[in-house]
């Protein structure tokens, strides 16, 4: 991305990391069996990339993001969250 | 939806996968809420935050150096209040362990000795990571790290970790704690309490490197649970300073053994039977100290 | 216009009253020789209810840049003073506010650098920071103090500048002199110096912004030539300000002040309280009918080229007298002007004199020998020694 200086170098766009996709740095990838997910949200605690929305029941990923550091399977009190190998 | 459900550190950012200070501040930041203003050391949180021209900050914040992010914050948490703009803004200065321990620890005295309203938060990952895994004052007896290396005549780092967070209780400051990223709740009560209190707060913060402790990506939060399950590192809040009467906040019902937890991390690798006998003897007088 | 008293006060209560004039709102601050003064004088004025402002008590110089940085940032109008080693300490912090274009004041009592430790005047601790992207002014004395204090906060935080300044003031030999100043009022200051509103951004949560981001080499370079231009724009802006001045205040100021230059052979070149030392030799040589004159820089950075070459080109020979020297090299003034006149077909011959060192003094007498070993220079069509220290005492030499 190109954007013009500041003054200073103040950035005024903030959140704008989300431009970013970490997700390609990904050679692991988690799934989640909502079927065994009680909906604890630990994954979503532990989350170091903010890679995991709540859902009423459950959670997603963010694809996008996600790192698959794979903290959210070993975190996961119910294993219901495998890491499986990222196809590209 | 809550309010605790804002990202106020944006995905994106280029922290190693399974960065622990990528959770810390995360949930510091959902604990602390948007009417915050941080400022923040060189290190592994200003590179991975704040590549121009993106930033992943939800909040205002300000980056100067690696040493004064104490007396930066104490620039703005005094500005705000001649402005007018203080009420109901909190003002968080965040470090890493270098930042905190050693380079930054004269700033960190002054500030929290002049009585700042400001809640400083070290994040500790025990070595200087954003320039390759050099020791610190933080890194623990026996760690090898690129400056105090294990070799034949070296049993990688020699000197015990210093105690921070007590240092800083010395000062008399209203509320000092440590915390752990393994323990969520626990961690964000103490950020609400340190806030919110009137005057200068101490956050001492366990958060585990991937990269340089050498564990897999996905241990970090385990290991983080190990080091408080064992006793390596303790969870307690202090008031007005007072060390004396501390309060343990997570007391294992058993301790595991100190050998657990080592042997979790590659950095440890090398220590001998021995030697993990002497760090486990350490860590139960320290244990012993704070009654449990 | 109020009217402006008159009061006799030494030089660092000069820049201090000239800084309480302007309203500051925060000033984090070190004692160190010869600048304590500023500190305490504001804690006074503070303590006294006549200014309205927080003094930050730091614990060192570069906790004090720091705080001016950050509350700077948060948009308060920031002042604070030093010297010395309190500069050299927060030197990382000089960078650090002038690339995130925070217009900040500091109030200097030059002084020289350890080691040997030394408390008196020489201008080497300004010098090493001159590259920090400040503004610097220089007084002659302490009404030009404290009428630069005053144009250095509106230049500094004019929107086509955007830069922190300092003002120098020679140790002792003004920080602790007394001088009759005039001090002009309130109202009339209020009105020369709106209040400060930055509009490249500031800390506040309504309106999240990072300061102090990671500049990649994609971006670096733009923000360096950014910076550059805001200094370069400032020349016009100084000479503006300078000339509102003047017409509110009645004191004239300019980049370069000339005394007796018109048909001068030989110049001398100036900076600080030396000036009126050499303004006496200049009026002596004169009337025995040497044809010298004098210029005084009272901004160094930006260094005004233009107006130096417009001045000096005429002469034959150009005396720069450096309080500061950077070994191996020259004195810092005659290399700035040296390169400025490098590309000049028609320039006067330049001579470096070092002079004033650690507080020693600089007599009517050492300006004479200066012009007249700069004279044999010119008569003789070359410089064979660009560099000549003044004062040496041969006595404690080895
Ligand atoms: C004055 C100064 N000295 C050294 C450095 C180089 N440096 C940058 S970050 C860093 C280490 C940071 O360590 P820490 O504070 O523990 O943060 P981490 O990167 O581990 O999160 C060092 C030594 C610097 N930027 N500034
Ligand atoms: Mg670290």
């Amino acid at each position: 991305m190109t954007v013009k200086i500041t003054i200073g170098a103040v950035n005024r766009d903030h959140g704008s990391s989300r431009i970013y996709k970490t997700g390609g740095w990904r050679t692991m990838r988690p799934v989640v069996d909502l079927e065994k997910c009680i909906s604890c949200y630990k994954c979503y605690d532990y989350c170091p990339d903010g890679a995991i929305k709540k859902l009423d029941k459950g959670i997603t990923y963010d694809f996008d993001y996600c790192k698959g550091c794979g903290i959210c399977a070993k975190e996961c009190p119910v294993q219901a969250i495998v890491m499986i190998k990222e196809e590209k | 939806m809550t309010k605790e459900d804002l990202e106020l550190f944006a995905s994106g950012h280029r922290a190693c996968a399974g960065c622990g200070e990528g959770t810390a501040v995360r949930q510091i930041l959902k604990a602390a809420g948007p009417n915050t203003v941080a400022t923040i050391c060189t290190g592994c949180l200003e590179v991975i935050s704040t590549g121009y021209p993106e930033t992943a900050w939800e909040i205002p914040i300000i980056h100067a150096a690696f040493e004064n992010s104490a007396s930066v914050a104490a620039g703005v948490e005094v500005a705000l209040k001649e402005l007018g703009r203080k009420e109901g803004v909190n003002v968080i200065a965040f470090g890493g362990d270098g930042g905190t321990f050693d380079i930054g620890f004269q700033a960190l005295s002054g500030m929290l000795e002049r009585g700042h309203d400001i809640t400083y938060v070290c994040v500790d990952n025990e070595a200087y990571m954003n320039t390759g895994i050099q020791r610190c004052s933080s890194t623990p007896y026996g760690a090898s790290t690129t400056t105090s290396p294990v070799g034949k005549l070296s049993i990688g780092e020699s000197r015990p970790k210093k105690p921070i967070a007590a240092i800083c209780a010395a000062h008399g400051i209203p509320y000092t704690a440590t915390a752990s990223i393994a323990y969520i709740n626990d961690l964000k009560k103490k950020v609400k309490k340190a806030v919110e209190t009137e005057g200068p707060a101490f956050l001492h913060v366990f958060a585990p490197c991937p990269t340089g402790w050498r564990h897999g990506s996905d241990s970090t939060i385990e290991i983080a649970r190990l080091a408080v399950e064992t006793g390596v590192f303790v969870l307690w809040e202090a008031e007005d300073g007072d060390i004396c009467n501390l309060k343990i906040t997570q007391k294992p019902k058993k301790r595991k053994p100190v050998k657990d937890y080592l042997k979790s991390q590659r950095r440890f690798a090398h220590l001998s039977d021995e030697d993990i006998e002497h760090i486990q003897k350490e860590v139960d007088e320290k244990c012993e100290k704070y009654g449990f | 216009m109020g009217e402006q008293k008159a009061m006799t006060i030494k030089g660092n209560m000069a820049t201090a009253m000239g800084a309480k004039l302007c309203r500051p709102n925060v000033i984090p601050a070190y004692p160190i020789t010869p600048s304590t003064l500023f500190p305490e004088k504001m804690s006074e004025f503070v303590a006294d209810g006549e200014l309205d402002a927080s003094m930050i008590n730091v614990e060192s110089e570069h906790s004090a840049m720091s705080a001016c940085i950050g509350a700077s940032a948060t948009g308060a109008r920031v002042c604070t003073a030093s010297a010395s080693q309190g500069i050299a300490l927060m030197h990382e912090m000089l960078f650090i506010a002038s690339g995130m274009r925070l217009p900040i004041v500091m109030a200097v009592g030059n002084r020289a650098l350890s080691a040997p430790i030394n408390i008196w005047c020489d201008h080497q601790d300004t010098i090493a920071s001159r590259d920090s992207g400040w503004l610097q002014f220089y007084a002659e004395n302490n009404q030009e103090g404290l009428d630069l204090m005053i144009n250095a906060f509106r230049i500094a935080e004019d929107e086509r500048v955007l830069l922190p300044a300092m003002v120098g003031i020679d140790a002792f030999v003004l920080t602790h002199t007394m001088e009759g100043v005039r001090v002009p009022a309130q109202e009339d200051v209020d009105e020369f110096l709106p209040p400060y509103k930055p509009s490249h951004g500031v800390l506040d949560p309504k309106e999240p912004a990072t300061f102090g981001s990671f500049g990649t080499p994609d971006y670096y370079q733009e923000f360096k030539h950014a910076q550059v231009e805001a200094i370069e724009k400032s020349e016009a802006v100084i000479d503006e300000v300078f000339k509102e001045y003047k017409e509110r205040f009645g004191r004239e100021y300019n980049k370069v002040t000339t005394f007796q230059c018109e048909d001068a052979d030989i110049i001398l070149l100036t900076m600080g309280s030396m000036t009126g030392t050499a303004r006496e030799a200049v009026r002596k040589l004169r009337a025995k009918g040497e044809k010298v004159g004098l210029a005084k820089l009272t901004v160094y950075r930006p260094f005004p080229a233009p107006e130096l070459i417009k001045i000096l080109s005429g002469a034959k020979g150009v005396a720069v007298v450096d309080r500061n020297i950077s070994p191996g090299a020259y004195g810092a003034v005659y290399t700035d002007l040296a390169g400025a006149f490098a590309n000049m077909d028609e320039r006067p011959l330049l001579k470096n004199f070092i002079a004033g060192l650690g507080g020693r003094e600089i007599f009517v007498e050492s300006f004479q020998e200066i012009y007249q070993k700069t004279k044999d220079a010119v008569t003789a069509g070359e410089v064979k020694e660009p560099v000549e220290w003044i004062n040496m005492n041969e006595d404690v030499m080895r």
